[in-house]
């Protein structure tokens, strides 16, 4: 098998045994990212200098005997809200267009301090607002399965990279779904970690009560792998834990079903779930069922709050957040303003894109007198009992089994006239976020349209080994890691397939 | 609580948004929908329940230590415009008053 078609694992045994070299490693995916990433779009920027350096770096360490690092030599992608010294922090915005972050992020820092080689930045919806990728100032990403249809989002870019062979692994984010839905949409392994397990400095904010980093990659095991890379306390992210950071890749091995008790939420069953996907995840518990598991019906009776929870709280935050984009500092400036207030506003009318226009301005709307309590406020009590939902049915059961979303990939431009619509996609996803719980989306097979549908698994707060034991124990079960992408066997250029609609 | 335009309108201007005329009519028509669609929460008893902003378990704050943060060459590389080591904005106060 070519290098570029390897996993994370595999890939840095091979390094590191020196059947082959990091430069090499790195040389195949750049090669990869320019054979099929004109038809997938997945990278904003391609950091080739930094990834043939920092793969040099590796080989050198390895030639002098020095002990191999967790990520020795391993291609990683990087979706653009993280900053990387060196290359452009865009988050896929006009506003950013330019921008050089100063610093690197933790989470990214943490990686190259492993061995990481990273290769790009990875496409996004602009500041991470949005789950198609569509919201992108730069054009969307197209689905490795089907190029006429969107990857998700937000992190599409990091989803499709993975699932066409670009990179083994990337880091994304998610605020509200935005690494689980696009792995569910691409066929691959996303993870939320709990909030508080990955540090966020240098990662531009949308929403700071929501935001986490997690990985993408091809299996569970090397999900893994970048997790316990990034998990730790950082003194300049007051939100990250002071937790023992734990070592996934060490529970992956011993993974079983036997003894597990998997909760299925009635409520994630209901309207609007595609027949397809309810059957492939249907089929996936019966799955762990069969590996050991216990199935028990549990309830989260306020799920169907969930979504308007979200977008009072999100968008609240984000409008605070992005009010540091004045023109001013860092990012666009208006060339046609006269006085301070003038250039502020059109700095930010020019800057910004119209989903995220929207958002600051319900959130605005949100936090402004005379509304604060009866939306603000009141989605903060609700969101309590969103997290007491979880903790009762923690009360049962070990993890939770559900959908990640309730359809497969849509077609690029099937609902960007719809907000509400699209918004109304991430039911699945955001109540992780509120409750702050880890969750993981591994493939479960193909739904509508042969397509690749996510079976979420959601474990208590800080209960990361328990969620990658659960999550090992399926894909185990389920005979390995998911099929590729038609993209995966095309040799050079993507041939036939939608690419030339 | 429908939303009508001048609410768009108060919105945008604390939001130091410039909207144009045809994006205020489109996003009155859009907020108005997700603000309804929102409005579900008024649904629910909440009282005496906690408001959970974050879900922090730790304390937040640290103490309060001098430290170095970013050189002043670094904080300014981004600024669309700059002069003698500060950022450069229009005048706010009118000199000729």
């Amino acid at each position: 098998m070519d290098l570029w078609g390897l996993g994370a694992r595999a890939l840095r045994e091979r390094i590191v045994g020196r059947e082959c070299s990091a430069r090499e490693a790195a040389g195949a995916a750049l090669a990869r990212i320019r054979a099929v990433d004109p038809d997938v779009r997945a990278f904003l920027e391609v950091t080739e200098d930094a990834a043939l350096a920092r793969a040099d770096e590796s080989d050198r360490r390895i030639a002098g005997g020095e002990p191999p690092r967790a990520l020795e030599g391993v291609p990683v992608a990087i979706k653009d809200n993280m900053c990387l010294v060196g290359a452009r922090c865009t988050c896929a915005s006009k506003m950013l267009a330019g921008w050089r972050p100063p610093y690197d992020a933790t989470a990214v820092a943490k990686i190259l301090a492993a061995g990481a080689v990273p290769v790009g930045k990875t496409n996004m919806d602009e500041f991470a607002m949005g789950s198609s990728t569509e919201n992108s100032a730069f054009g969307p990403t197209r689905n490795p399965w089907d190029l006429a249809r969107a990857p998700g989002g937000s992190s599409g870019g990091s989803a499709a990279a993975v699932a066409a062979g670009e990179a083994p692994l990337a880091l994304g984010s998610d605020t509200g779904g935005s690494i689980r839905q696009p792995a569910s949409f691409c066929g691959v392994v996303g993870f939320k970690p709990t909030y508080g397990r990955v540090s966020r400095y240098g990662l531009v904010a949308f929403a700071s009560s929501l935001d986490q980093i997690g990985p993408i990659a091809r299996d569970v095991a090397d999900a893994a792998m970048l997790a316990s890379a990034i998990f730790g306390h950082d003194e300049m992210d007051s939100t990250s834990s002071t937790r023992q950071p734990v070592d996934l890749l060490r529970v992956v091995d011993t993974a079983e079903a036997k003894g597990l008790r998997a909760g299925v939420p009635r409520e994630y069953f209901g309207e609007g779930l595609a027949p397809g996907v309810e059957k492939a995840v249907r089929e996936a518990i019966a799955t762990l069922e069969g590996a050991g598991a216990s199935i028990v019906e549990v309830s989260l009776p306020h799920t169907e709050y969930a979504v308007a929870t979200y977008y009072v709280i999100a968008t609240a935050e984000a409008s605070s957040n992005l009010a540091r984009y004045d023109g001013v500092h860092y990012g666009h400036r208006t060339s046609r303003a006269e006085g301070l207030v003038p250039l502020y506003s059109r700095s930010r009318e020019e800057g910004f894109g119209a989903e995220v226009k929207r958002r600051v301005m319900l959130g605005t709307y949100a936090l402004s007198a005379g509304y604060y309590d009866a939306y603000y406020m009141r989605a903060l009590r609700v969101r309590a009992l969103l997290r007491r939902d979880f903790e009762e049915a923690f009360g049962k059961v070990d993890v939770i089994v559900c959908p990640t979303s309730p359809t497969v990939a849509f077609r690029i431009g099937e609902r960007v006239d719809d907000p509400l619509a699209m918004y109304l996609s991430d039911v699945y996803t955001i109540s992780a976020n509120l409750a702050a719980l880890p969750a993981v989306s591994v493939p479960c097979g193909a739904g509508e349209d042969g397509l690749p549908v996510g079976l979420q698994i959601i474990a208590p707060a800080f209960e990361e080994e328990r969620l990658f034991r659960a999550a090992r124990a399926y894909e185990a079960a389920a005979g390995g890691p998911a099929t590729r992408p038609p993209v995966w066997t095309a040799g050079g250029a993507v041939g036939g397939g939608p690419s030339g609609r | 609580m429908a939303i009508e335009r001048a609410d768009v309108e108060r919105a945008a201007r604390l939001a130091r948004l410039e909207l144009g005329e045809e994006e205020t009519a489109l996003f009155t028509k859009q907020l108005a929908r997700i603000v309804e669609y929102v409005g579900k929460l008024s649904e629910l008893d909440v009282a005496g329940v906690e408001p959970m902003a974050h879900a922090s378990e730790e304390a937040l704050l640290r103490e309060d230590v001098p430290r170095d943060g970013l050189a002043r060459k670094d904080a300014l590389a981004g600024a669309p415009s700059a002069t003698d080591g500060f950022f450069r904005v229009p005048p706010v106060i009118d000199p000729g008053h």
